[in-house]
């Protein structure tokens, strides 16, 4: 708290003001009329709304579609932040050596981050083009299937979880390389000392000091592939083929635009809404607490 | 970018001591160095690839494109394609509105926090806690949670189809407040003290000290600003209906063939792919140094 305030009664609530409007008219009210229409579906004609009650969520929570799509939703996010992590950190563990140059490194692996995920699942979607991609071409020599994702469900869906690796991963990369360089080589060679091979080394001494970053690197993957994939998935493989690649956010914003099922549309908001809470309250719970030293 | 709080109390430290180059030398034998710059090399590389591939691809002929083995050098039809792709895209309209969207995004976020921190962290007044509580709140509801809802906001606004409701919607921000609060909190009381015993009221001391001391916060808040809205995909798609207002992310999704019926052309998606992602890409290259300063800061 600042000893020296400026005396001003209504200085400061002019200042707040623009802040204010904009979260109370653009994201609080939206988020609670959200709430409301959850609750609500269209009559036939679409002329007026008609209260359900919890009906929209029984309908979803019944509808073999939208699980699938919450499963498709977690076996993607876990996915792209499992690998990407898992990767970043073994690459990096590996590349642990003090070196010069690394400001080098750090600024071309950080390149990606400026590319939007709509246009690296363009570009991902040429490498695994069916008929001219280098990727479907490759593995011909090696085996006779066709990795058509514009037919397999499985291959679409490798797709994305690709691109969006490839998307975080210099970003991944980039932290745990900085968060490597955080820790004292004089705990490395004591474990040395006492005879830990690099392995244990690994476990017993990198990976825990790692953990905030870990942990902040989770958190960050998870909500973004939650929530900022929706270009990726609407400009490159829309939800397909059937309803492999339909994450919520996509299938949300479909069945609100396309389908116009605003009531439905709006549960799933509903739906995301508290899995954001629940992601922030956990990263607020575990923060401080199980990844420090 | 939204949800990330807390989490990363050493990691700007860490980064802080990774930075300096003349840092380390350390006893290990050489060899070691060498494996490691060879292995991020390689990352390097592998990263690197699609980029090059979809730029060799924007230069190539259709029939080139189409040929089996993949050529992977550049050829010379790169004029005509990115002619063609600017063209056929109207892309250079579609890049005014993602630049103006950026833009306004970016400078707006940076006003309205700068703003409302100077609020919370210089003034007492009644309600302060409520107000910091909102801002917070705000990181739970990313667009999707909301979807149809402010879609109704800006149709009943007559905002469909505007830079206003490109621009306006996206300026509230947490992240950018919390910055410039924690940035506040480090500059001494006694320079406040000194403008107000110079007289200089508070406006005055936004305006003639703070502002130039956030310079660098500012600069680091607006690349990655910059790249966020440029690169944003669900809202331009929800309140913008006539092409001529899309933006270059969602209007490059138009020229992705759908059906066996249209022409393949990946020669000219390609080209129109590099045009989209060029300009975030020279942002952060050019403001290299802000950019990292500001990943780390708009993180914690």
């Amino acid at each position: 708290m600042k000893r020296s305030v400026f005396p001003n009664r209504w200085l400061p609530y002019l200042l707040v003001a623009p802040q204010l409007v904009i979260t109370i008219v653009f994201f609080f009210w939206p988020a609670i009329d959200s709430l409301r229409l959850s609750l609500y579906r269209a009559s036939p004609f679409g002329d007026r709304m008609i209260f359900v009650g919890a009906g929209n969520f029984q309908r979803l929570f019944a509808d073999p579609a939208y699980l699938r799509s919450a499963l498709t939703t977690f076996l993607f996010s876990f996915l792209v932040t499992f690998i990407g992590l898992a990767l970043a950190l073994l690459l990096a563990a590996l590349a642990n050596a003090k070196i010069r140059g690394l400001v080098v490194y750090r600024s071309l692996l950080l390149l990606p981050y400026g590319i939007a995920p709509a246009i690296a699942g363009i570009i991902w979607l040429f490498i695994f083009h069916p008929s001219y991609g280098i990727l479907p071409y490759l593995l011909s020599f090696v085996t006779a299937y066709q990795f058509n994702w514009f037919l397999k469900g499985w291959v679409a869906l490798t797709l994305i979880i690709v691109a969006a690796i490839w998307k975080q991963f210099g970003y991944n990369l980039a932290f745990y390389l900085a968060g490597l360089q955080g820790i004292p080589s004089s705990v490395l060679e004591a474990a040395s000392v006492d005879g830990a091979g690099p392995i244990r080394r690994f476990f017993a001494v990198t990976f825990p000091l790692l953990s905030p970053v870990t942990f902040f690197l989770f958190i960050l993957n998870m909500t973004f592939s939650f929530f900022e994939t929706f270009g990726l998935v609407h400009s490159v493989t829309q939800g397909g083929p059937g309803d492999a690649t339909s994450i919520m956010v996509y299938k949300a914003w479909k069945d609100g635009f396309e389908g116009l099922q605003l009531g439905l549309s709006a549960a799933q908001s509903v739906v995301l809404m508290a899995i954001v809470i629940g992601l922030t309250a956990f990263q607020f719970r575990y923060a401080e607490k199980k990844v420090t030293y | 970018m939204a949800a990330a709080g807390a989490t990363s109390g050493t990691l700007a430290a860490d980064l802080a001591r990774a930075v300096p180059a003349t840092a380390v030398r350390r006893r290990r034998p050489d060899w070691n160095a060498r494996v490691t710059h060879m292995l991020l090399l390689a990352a390097v590389l592998v990263l690197a690839f699609p980029l090059y591939y979809a730029f060799v691809i924007s230069t190539q002929s259709l029939a080139e494109v189409s040929s089996l083995p993949p050529r992977l050098l550049p050829s010379s039809s790169i004029l005509d394609n990115y002619a063609e792709a600017w063209q056929r895209a109207k892309m250079g309209r579609m890049l005014v509105n993602s630049g103006v969207m950026a833009l306004g995004i970016a400078l707006g976020k940076i006003s309205i926090s700068l703003l409302s921190a100077f609020a919370i962290v210089y003034f007492n007044f009644r309600g302060k806690q409520l107000v910091f509580w909102m801002i917070f709140v705000t990181l739970m509801l990313p667009i999707p949670v909301r979807i149809v809802s402010t879609y109704q906001v800006i149709a009943d606004l007559g905002w469909v189809d505007t830079y206003w409701g490109l621009t306006v919607p996206l300026m509230a921000s947490a992240t950018g407040t919390f910055l410039f609060r924690q940035f506040f909190q480090t500059i001494p009381d006694s320079m406040a003290e000194a403008a107000q015993l110079d007289g200089a009221g508070p406006l005055r001391f936004l305006w003639s000290f703070l502002l130039p001391l956030s310079k660098a916060n500012m600069a680091a808040l607006f690349v990655i600003l910059f790249v966020y809205g440029w690169n944003e995909y669900l809202w331009p798609l929800l309140v913008t209906n006539r092409p001529e207002m899309r933006t270059a992310v969602i209007g490059i999704e138009a020229l992705v063939p759908r059906s066996g019926s249209q022409l393949p052309e990946w020669n000219i998606i390609m080209a129109a792919a590099m045009m989209v992602l060029l300009p975030p890409v020279a942002v952060i290259l050019f403001m290299q140094r802000w950019f990292v300063k500001g990943l780390i800061e708009t993180e914690k």
